[in-house]
């Protein structure tokens, strides 16, 4: 009888196992028939149904929870299927929701996007985090353990408790460590425990760190403290007190950065003026205009090669330095020679030719402005904590300013035609008898720095609007550079327009944008007045 | 003689030929349109151009107005404001159009109205705009203050729970105004100056770096933040990239915006866009028959799928049904009878509801708040229960809070006060 009796208890053992795997990981019918639901639910419907999938499925639907977050769940119009749908050609390329195979094409017509609300939004985030807080993925980990920072409640601060036991990476568990902290000290009466957890608080720039010890330190209005007691009240205003100091130096560095990013659009779209208005003399007033067919330049090229977006901006550098360089060349080939020392004649002609060019512009590609999408390695920040990170675009469009300058320093101190440009520029007759064709320098070093505008129309159309006004907006930043920085001095317009972004904003949280501007411009004014010749002026008979 | 006969005749022909525009325009109403086609303001006003136009050819397909065929006089005020007060001067006195659709900013407007009282035409503005105004000889058939910024702000507030405001625009006429009524709005609702931000930036301005940083900084107190949004059209776009790259998502600080349409989504990139609210009387995604049938029937008068409807829109379809309406219930173009037949005057809305012309010359409206989605369309998750009237003088205004307009007998008057029973005139 014995070995019987063995048997039934293995049995049951088995089969208690395979209840207990089974209510964790749901029936995999049974989960479909959950998400089918979806199809059906209407905004206010859904969220008990994706509570359910999140307790039943387990990790298993968080691809088909992320879909629906980022709006890339369809139904089927005509079987009510939930599908994962990317996006291909015309249509879009099906897979199963729940186990990622593959279910071919479908056109576009065919399929209804499942859309959701911010508060959906909002509880499908909650939902991801919990499920992946055990991911073996670091980053992945950290955004969920954030979340629940953010939104703590009491079922995600149980679960990260168990998860601390386990987390290897110290980032993570301290940021783990804080979410209890703050959990514990805004939801506990036993003052040991929040004494303690006040430790974890110590140096963190996260704003919620800083909320909650900024209560702890509140007074209501008739000055009694709303916590009641004193040694944790002290403690907390010691912590804050390092915090706050933290929190400044942080924040001095974002400005700085903010500058330094403003300065370098100012340097970039300055830079082509610099040498056609700074070394050849010309008032080119559709400056502008060329760094607008830079922009739409890289729209073009990203129309002709769809689906490349990270290797069509490479492309569109080059294209659009010989688009708009060309355009110069027409330009002075065609206008500004006949008005050689005429410079109100060629203000008004350069003037017309902005307006023609913005109008054909216009006339070709639609008044609307054109969308002109952004590389995914360009997209977001990079985070060096809570209060200070850096932007991508802002990045790569600063390092591009100084990379173009620099080239061109290059082009004009080291090669034959930065020499005839020097040449030709300091004194035109003396350069001619000696056998310059100045005609030629004239039209390509006008070339050049209308090639260097359509640089900046590239890092442009990464930063603001692709639209037939964007020049607009340009030139008058770009001749307040020059002037500033010393006419016919290229290092006078990489301090004038790095000068220019760091003073505009340390101004503009103090009095406001608009204001900031004026200021600038006034500043600008004053410092004319007292040196003429802007920062750098040019020495010697080049002067003349 | 024959010869000389012959020839006063091919004279005679040659002159009709050469005037035909003006003897053609006894047997037809003209219908002026005074929108920028080119210049700053072409990339939102072409599109009512051609609202207009299509409208014009679908009356004259069913015959035109009283007997007479519709001619569309289309004159390009460049976005120039001074330009749109002589443009419209040639309107009336030169093409003596009977009704003009136009205008797009307020200061266009502004610059219109003079003229517009002085030589007494008819003018229908399809935008919403600050308010503050009631004119005899203009229709506003966009929102009212009342039709937008108060009930978004109303839900944000008892839908989103926001209880700290970020109040950020361009700097000018509408988005100063309108948050001078937000903030006596939200004041009123007790909310503490310390936690209403406001801030304004220039035209088009494109670094938001800082702003976004302080929008950052203000939101993380711990209370529920919203961003109310009257910055203009274009700028539009950085700043929304920015709040994307920061990191500030549409569950964090919801942002609604006041200038934000279908046709401004559509050249974007609309990824750091999705979940940020917009208020409007009017989504392409609104579904009725009316609806269904107007996007049809643009789609294939501008021969472009792809192309999207947008509020103004709407409310230059309903000003325009609206006027048909009036002229043929007034039996005639005249500017006095018309105005007083549009008075009262319904018409179906698209959104499944019918508009009607109040004795302030604003329409009644509903208020739609949208969610923004990745195709660029919006989601409604909230609506008004019925249509709100348009207020001209808003009540939230120490300054405007006893004025009303109303243009019947026996006030007749767009700035009256109703405490000391006296009309400012023309005192805007």
């Amino acid at each position: 009888m014995k070995p019987r009796w063995t048997v039934l208890f293995t049995l049951v053992l088995v089969l208690c196992c395979a209840a207990a795997s089974a209510q964790e990981t749901g029936d995999p019918n049974e989960l479909r028939a959950l998400a089918q639901q979806l199809a059906g639910a209407s905004l206010s419907k859904m969220p008990p149904i994706l509570e359910q999938l999140g307790e039943t499925g387990g990790e298993r639907v968080v691809p088909l929870l992320r879909a629906l977050l980022e709006g890339d769940l369809y139904k089927v119009k005509s079987t009510d299927e939930i599908v994962l749908g990317v996006e291909q050609g015309d249509g879009y390329a099906a897979s199963d929701a729940l186990d990622g195979t593959a279910l071919g094409e479908y056109p576009s017509s065919d399929l209804k996007k499942l859309r959701v609300n911010n508060s959906v939004r909002v509880q499908l985030r909650g939902i991801i985090a919990r499920l992946t807080l055990g991911s073996d993925k670091v980053a992945v980990r950290k955004e969920a353990v954030r979340n629940i920072l953010e939104r703590p409640d009491e079922e995600g601060v149980t679960l990260l408790r168990a998860a601390l036991l386990q987390e290897t990476d110290a980032t993570v568990a301290d940021l783990q460590r804080l979410a209890i902290a703050l959990y514990d000290i805004n939801h506990t009466d036993d003052p040991a425990l929040r004494l303690e957890s006040l430790q974890h608080l110590e140096g963190s720039v996260e704003p919620d760190a800083r909320n909650t010890l900024l209560r702890l330190v509140e007074q209501d209005g008739d000055g009694n403290y709303l916590e009641p007691n004193p040694v944790i009240r002290a403690r907390a205003t010691a912590l804050l007190q390092n915090i706050e100091s933290k929190v400044e130096f942080y924040e001095l560095l974002e400005t700085i950065f903010f500058g330094l990013s403003l300065g370098s659009v100012l340097l970039l779209v300055a830079t082509g003026l610099a040498i056609t208005f700074g070394v050849m003399g010309v008032i080119n007033m559709a400056h502008g205009e060329l760094i607008m067919l830079g922009a739409y330049t890289t729209y073009v090229v990203q129309q002709l090669m769809p689906g490349n977006i990270a290797l069509s901006i490479l492309v569109a550098i080059p294209a659009a330095f010989v688009v708009s360089g060309l355009v110069g060349i027409v330009i002075e080939r065609g206008v500004i020679r006949f008005l050689h020392g005429r410079p109100l004649e060629t203000l008004l002609a350069t003037f017309g030719i902005s307006l023609v060019l913005q109008q054909a512009v216009r006339t070709i590609f639609s008044p609307l402005n054109r969308q002109v999408a952004t590389p995914d390695w360009m997209f977001g920040s990079l985070e060096f904590n809570a209060v200070f990170s850096i932007t991508y675009n802002r990045l790569y469009v600063l390092l591009f300013a100084l990379l173009v300058f620099f080239l061109l320093q290059l082009i004009l101190k080291k090669t034959p035609l930065g020499l005839q440009v020097r040449a030709v520029s300091q004194n035109r007759d003396m350069a001619r008898s000696v056998g310059i064709r100045t005609e030629w320098v004239d039209a390509m070093t006008f070339g050049l720095g209308s090639g260097v505008a359509g640089l900046a129309g590239v890092a442009l159309s990464q930063l603001t609007n692709v639209g037939p006004n964007l020049g607009q907006a340009y030139i008058i930043d770009s001749f307040m550079v020059v002037v500033f920085g010393g006419v016919g001095n290229l290092w006078g317009t990489l301090v004038g327009g790095f000068t220019l972004g760091i003073t505009n904003k340390f101004l503009e949280p103090v009095t406001g944008a608009v204001l900031a501007n004026i200021l600038v411009l006034v500043f600008i004014i004053l410092f004319i007045q007292k040196r003429p010749r802007g920062l750098f002026p040019q020495k010697g008979r080049a002067a003349e | 003689m024959n010869f000389k006969k012959l020839v006063s005749k091919a004279a005679l022909a040659a002159g009709a030929a050469v005037l035909s525009t003006s003897l053609y325009a006894a047997d037809t109403i003209k219908v002026g349109v005074l929108h920028s086609l080119s210049g700053t303001m072409a990339i939102s006003e072409t599109t009512l151009k051609d609202t207009v136009l299509m409208m014009v050819e679908e009356q004259n397909k069913k015959g035109g107005v009283m007997g007479k065929k519709l001619e569309a006089v289309v004159v390009d005020p460049a976005s120039n404001w001074p330009l749109f007060a002589e443009k419209t001067r040639e309107l009336l006195t030169k093409e003596e159009v009977d009704v003009i659709f136009g205008c797009w900013t307020s200061v266009s407007r502004k610059s219109v109205l003079p003229v517009i009282e002085e030589l007494n035409g008819l003018l229908f503005y399809p935008v919403q705009y600050e308010g503050e105004e009631s004119s005899k000889n203009v229709f506003y058939t966009g929102a009212a203050p009342n039709q937008q910024a108060i009930p978004a702000v109303d839900y944000l507030m008892n839908d989103i729970g926001a209880t700290r405001w970020v109040l950020a625009g361009t700097d000018y006429v509408y988005p100063r105004t309108t948050n001078k009524i937000l903030e006596a709005y939200l004041k009123a609702k007790g909310v503490a100056a310390s936690d209403i931000m406001i801030s304004y930036t220039p035209f088009g301005h494109s670094d938001w770096q800082s702003i976004v940083a302080d929008i950052k900084k203000f939101g993380s107190a711990g209370k529920k933040t919203a961003v109310v949004s009257t910055i203009n059209g274009d700028a539009n776009v950085p700043f929304y990239k920015e709040l994307g790259n920061q990191g500030i998502s549409a569950e964090d600080i919801p942002v609604v915006a006041f200038s934000v349409g279908e046709e401004e989504l559509s050249g974007i990139d609309t990824k750091p866009l999705v979940g940020h609210l917009a208020a409007w009387n009017y989504f392409q995604s609104v579904e009725s028959d009316e609806n269904e049938a107007f996007i049809k029937q643009w789609k294939s008068f501008i021969g472009d799928d792809k192309r999207v409807t947008n509020d103004p829109m709407e409310a230059t379809y309903i000003g325009f049904n609206m006027w048909v309406k009036a002229v043929e219930k007034a039996g005639t173009t005249d500017v006095d009878a018309v105005e007083q037949a549009m008075i009262g005057m319904t018409t179906p809305n698209l959104t499944g509801g019918v508009a009607t012309m109040g004795k302030n010359h604003h329409l009644s409206k509903p208020v739609l708040i949208g969610e923004i989605q990745e195709d660029g369309q919006f989601l409604v998750v909230w609506e008004t229960d019925g249509l709100v009237p348009g207020d001209a003088w808003s009540d939230f205004l120490p300054g405007s809070k006893d004025i009303i307009a109303d243009w019947t007998a026996p006030i007749k008057c767009g700035n009256y006060n109703t405490v000391t029973k006296a009309c400012s005139g023309q005192n805007y």
